[in-house]
């Protein structure tokens, strides 16, 4: 199977709220530090990739972040505008003023125009090789397989037209598991587990994608090994409290709160990991990036979270 | 101010509609459904959690099977199960985007061929079942449907998980200028009259050459039909806008206190008080415990991580906790986890205090341990928020 970073194309997907946008950057940050030229894209305008490279906020047209890592956030009219002048060379209509609105409403009334114009910047900037990896920050899970679907969708719908010629070419570049993968993010959590097995089917059944790899963020270290859990219980009993608050003081009982509080939650993940793992096809990897109890954020998060991934994929 | 809501209690004592909104993940549809089931328990009345998540974990929790766009009572066995018995009644409804647009379709078509050659219309149900942001749209269309039928006392609303959780506010609006854009009555025009004037023809050479004559003839031709409930339309959006707007509705911004969601609740707070809607609370979910920021309990865990083979040794020997030098590694492991829960702590009281600065009410609910699966813990949730 094809390295998750030699792949040209990958779309990072996953619940909200569950770090799929610290993961896509991560992703890009670490294939540049490996010397790739990456570029990595959101297709929400509103989004908020720059802050974690803690720049500016990005725009359409792609601006290098770090070391051979370009970034850019979608912007569909700029992206027809784009496509009527570079790949349709129709460079006297982009200039006429309706445009805009034009396009308003056709994306209006046919909404896989807008997921097509989309997921067709990313698929050529892949395909005409300007990088040599484009790392998508996608649509949410809900709406994700909508995305990746588009170009089919618009097949079916348009019968002639440029827009239904530039479809097959797309079709062909998504359903190439050697160039493009679905990387879903998810959380050791019971909603972002069921959610991931659910997403994960409908890639496989309602996409021609390949679903490359799963990344399951936040995930809790294991606090004790062997016979040490059974110290850490007798020393929570009453009697052992008392004991640590005779030598330690009373902060001693908070102390022993937070570390039940962490077995518990590590205990619960650990059950929804095990769930996620069963649910999933055996050979689909299962990166685990942890939780990282810091303060840091922006560009410093973001490379601690690509060092765990480096790690997970054996660089 | 005297006579301001302080707790959730008095807040949806006092409303007819509570929309609960914030970025995914945090947390929104399990608030809303425990806010609505505190409400029917303590308050009476009939009170409905209309909600977008289609996750059976939900309906499960609330004792029904699954439930759909018509309204569904939780059972009284549900209440029992938790060992309560409610002095109202607690209802549910999901959200179903296509089933809601046929019946707008059919309440606003002027008659009943005019509303079947919509809802067979390819273009319409592409609209209609995958138009992101028609769901922001339906979503607020339902509340106000639902409300105007009176038969609730309290209609909780859980909104569409949006990254820009302001579409939906805006939804009404863009609705109604879309049905009265300039360029869908230019559209409309030309399929009606086969004359093609200077000023339209750039546009067809554009739209033809990228999609085609024929899509663009069945574009038309959808909205020539959707054009005949024009005016009921538009009505309708402004009529959604004034409920919003109402006294008796308001806004409940549900967030963690991670810095993203934080980021987007501030956000979210300061447009709803641009557009002049009345936020009631904010509700913080995952709220670490307080005591990871008591000092004392710091210093603890700082000696323990420094002194852990003497305190390992200072143990009384009647707890039987064996060998020492295990004792004193469990004893590093423990302090070492208050100490990476603290920092996590401290961030998040930095975000709390930035989200505090803003509503009268914030209610903070507790990291529970465990998932919620039953009526039982959505109570449990509702409780430690209610008060």
């Amino acid at each position: 199977m094809t390295d998750l970073l030699d792949r040209r194309l990958l779309f990072v997907t996953g619940k909200g709220g569950v770090g799929k946008t610290t993961v896509a950057a991560a992703l890009a940050l670490l294939a540049a530090a490996r010397g790739k030229r990456t570029l990595v894209g959101e297709v929400d305008a509103k989004g908020n990739l720059a802050d974690f490279f803690s720049v500016p906020p990005t725009v359409f047209r792609p601006r290098e972040v770090q070391p051979r890592l370009f970034a850019m956030s979608m912007d569909t009219e700029e992206s027809l505008k784009e496509y009527l002048t570079l790949q349709l060379k129709l460079p006297l209509m982009t200039r006429m003023g309706p445009l805009a609105r034009i396009f308003e409403f056709v994306a209006a009334a046919a909404p896989g125009v807008r997921e097509v114009l989309t997921v067709g910047k990313f698929l050529w900037e892949a395909r005409q090789r300007n990088y040599d990896l484009v790392v998508v920050d996608a649509a949410a899970s809900g709406h994700v397989v909508g995305q990746l679907a588009a170009p089919q969708a618009i097949n079916e719908l348009v019968s002639v037209g440029l827009i239904r010629q530039q479809t097959g070419w797309m079709i062909d570049y998504l359903s190439d598991p050697g160039r493009t993968g679905v990387c879903i993010v998810a959380t050791p959590e019971e909603m972002p587990v069921n959610e991931t097995i659910e997403l994960a089917g409908r890639v496989e059944h309602e996409t021609n994608v390949n679903l490359a790899a799963v990344v399951v963020n936040r995930v809790l270290p294991e606090l004790f090994g062997r016979g040490e859990e059974e110290v850490f219980e007798r020393l929570e009993q009453p009697e052992g409290r008392a004991g640590l608050v005779e030598v330690l003081g009373p902060g001693a009982g908070p102390v022993l709160d937070a570390a039940r509080l962490a077995v518990t939650l590590r205990r619960t993940r650990a059950e929804h990991l095990h769930h996620l793992r069963t649910q999933l096809p055996p050979s689909l990897p299962l990166l685990f990036v942890p939780e990282l109890f810091t303060k840091a954020h922006g560009l410093r998060s973001t490379r601690l979270v690509a060092e765990a991934l480096s790690a997970e994929l054996g660089y | 101010m005297p006579g301001r809501p302080v707790s959730m209690e008095q807040l949806v004592a006092a409303k007819e509609v509570a929309i609960f909104c914030g970025s995914g993940g945090v947390g929104k549809t399990t608030t809303a459904a425990a806010v609505g089931a505190m409400a029917a328990l303590k308050q009476g009345g009939k009170v409905l959690v209309l909600t977008v998540d289609p996750a059976r974990r939900l309906a499960n929790a609330l004792g029904l099977e699954g439930f759909g766009n018509v309204e569904r009572r939780v059972p009284a066995s549900a209440f029992a199960g938790a060992g309560t018995k409610p002095r109202g009644e607690l209802w549910a409804a999901m959200l179903d985007t296509k089933q809601s647009w046929d019946d707008l379709v059919r309440r606003h078509a002027p008659d009943a061929d005019t509303a079947h050659r919509i809802l067979v219309n390819p273009l319409y149900q592409n609209v209609s079942g995958r138009f992101v942001q028609s769901h922001d749209y339906i979503a607020m269309e339902r509340l106000y449907q639902l409300h105007c039928e009176g038969n609730y006392d309290l209609i909780i609303v859980d909104t569409p998980p949006t990254r820009n959780a302001l579409d939906f506010l805006e939804a009404p609006d863009r609705m109604a200028d879309f049905f009265s854009s300039r360029f869908l009555r230019l559209l409309t025009a030309q399929a009606r009259s086969r004359l093609v004037n200077m000023a339209t023809k750039p546009f067809y050479q554009v739209a033809d050459r990228i999609l085609g004559s024929q899509f663009l003839e069945d574009i038309s031709e959808f909205f020539i039909l959707f054009q005949t409930m024009y005016g009921g339309f538009v009505a309708r959006a402004r009529a959604v806008e004034r409920l919003l707007h109402d006294r008796h509705t308001t806004f409940v911004v549900v967030s963690t206190l991670e810095p993203a969601p934080v980021a987007e609740s501030e956000f979210f707070i300061r447009a709803l008080a641009e557009m002049k809607f009345h936020l009631g609370a904010v509700v913080l979910n995952k709220v670490l415990p307080d005591y990871l920021l008591d000092p004392v309990a710091r210093a603890a865990a700082e000696s323990l991580t420094s002194r852990a083979p003497e305190v390992a040794a200072a143990l009384p020997e009647s707890l039987e906790l064996g060998d020492p030098s295990q004792v004193a590694r469990v004893l590093v492991e423990v302090a070492d986890s208050f100490q990476r829960f603290h920092v996590v702590a401290q961030r998040e009281t930095e975000e709390r205090a930035e989200l505090a600065a803003e509503p009268d009410l914030v209610a903070a609910v507790p990291y529970f341990d465990s998932d919620i699966h039953d009526l039982c813990g959505l109570l449990r949730l509702g409780e430690s928020l209610w008060a």
